[in-house]
């Protein structure tokens, strides 16, 4: 079970999250520019790091916030918990 | 048509039936334990900006400024405010009180970007308070309940027992805890805490 630090509300238990896939994922400038392979791309093709992954979560059972947490999918430890629109952390 | 078909209906609480045991429990357990609903409590919900001008003038109509730090309360003496979001409030005040205080409410931030909504059915309210609420509650929180990091003028929106709910800390001279429920799912909460309780009763006999 993971410790999620909710920007906002603290430390919380997982069971209290929805998991939003990878962040940082920038919608297209021009969608109808995109060939069907680009949008493709952009719907379906995400990162699988072993190591460090900024994902999106959301605090559904309390503030019901959107925010962006850096976890280790190989250890799951969370490396840092930063809400949306704020810089995320440099992580080597 | 029989006359009292006619009459308007009384609001019930979802947990009506539950006043006996939760009396039972509270009796059993030496008040160790206090179980009671605290039935039809106004409930407003209230979301804007809390940076913005429509938050200076709910504190001027509720005399109360609505927290901005999370998961903290704020009271007067006729109202709590618990904070649900950074942009979403839940106001409580005595059962009754919800038209006009949503009257208030809605005047106030008139021509502001808010919404000022009576959910007073959306929730119930249970008070757990005794020497044992703390354990009783930990059976099915996951929380860290200790005063250190949850005392009075706190709250959260957690899960107890996989349902969610609001639980709040009672003020210093009442020591013990609000547990706000969905009416949905009171039953289920209801029949938890009794059950989780029996471990603080002498004789559970006597409270089935």
């Amino acid at each position: 079970m993971l410790l999620i630090p909710c920007p906002w509300c603290g430390p919380r238990d997982e069971a209290e999250f929805t998991y939003g896939g990878q962040a940082h994922v920038p919608y297209p400038r021009d969608p109808a520019a995109l060939t069907d392979e680009e949008w493709a791309r952009y719907l379906f093709f995400r990162d699988n790091p072993k190591g460090p992954h900024a994902e999106r979560w959301c605090h559904t059972i309390s503030c019901r916030r959107w925010f962006n947490v850096v976890r280790d999918t190989a250890t799951n430890e969370v490396l840092a918990a930063y809400r949306i629109g704020e810089a995320g952390p440099v992580i080597s | 048509m029989t006359a009292d078909t006619e009459q308007p209906l009384a609001p019930v609480s979802p947990l009506v039936r539950y006043a006996g045991r939760f009396a039972a429990v509270t009796r059993a357990s030496g008040g160790a334990v206090r179980l009671a609903e605290l039935p039809l409590l106004a409930q407003l919900s209230v979301r804007l900006d809390a940076k913005g001008p429509a938050a200076e003038a709910v504190r001027f109509a509720l005399g109360l400024a609505l927290p901005v730090e999370p998961d903290t309360v704020a009271f007067s003496d006729e109202l709590a405010a618990l904070w649900l979001g950074p942009d979403e409030w839940l106001v409580v005040g005595r059962p009754g009180s919800a038209a006009g205080l949503e009257e208030r409410l809605r005047a106030a931030v008139a021509g502001e970007h808010a919404a000022v909504t009576d959910v007073s059915g959306q929730r119930t309210t249970v008070l757990v308070g005794g020497a044992r609420a703390r354990d009783l509650l930990a059976h099915g929180c996951p929380l860290d309940l200790h005063p250190r990091a949850f005392g009075p003028g706190r709250c959260a929106q957690t899960t107890l027992a996989r349902a969610g709910v609001l639980l709040a800390g009672r003020d210093e001279h009442r020591p013990g805890y609000w547990l706000l429920t969905r009416s949905s799912f009171a039953g289920y909460v209801a029949d938890w805490l009794l059950d989780a309780a029996t471990e603080y009763v002498a004789d559970a006999t006597s409270i089935t």
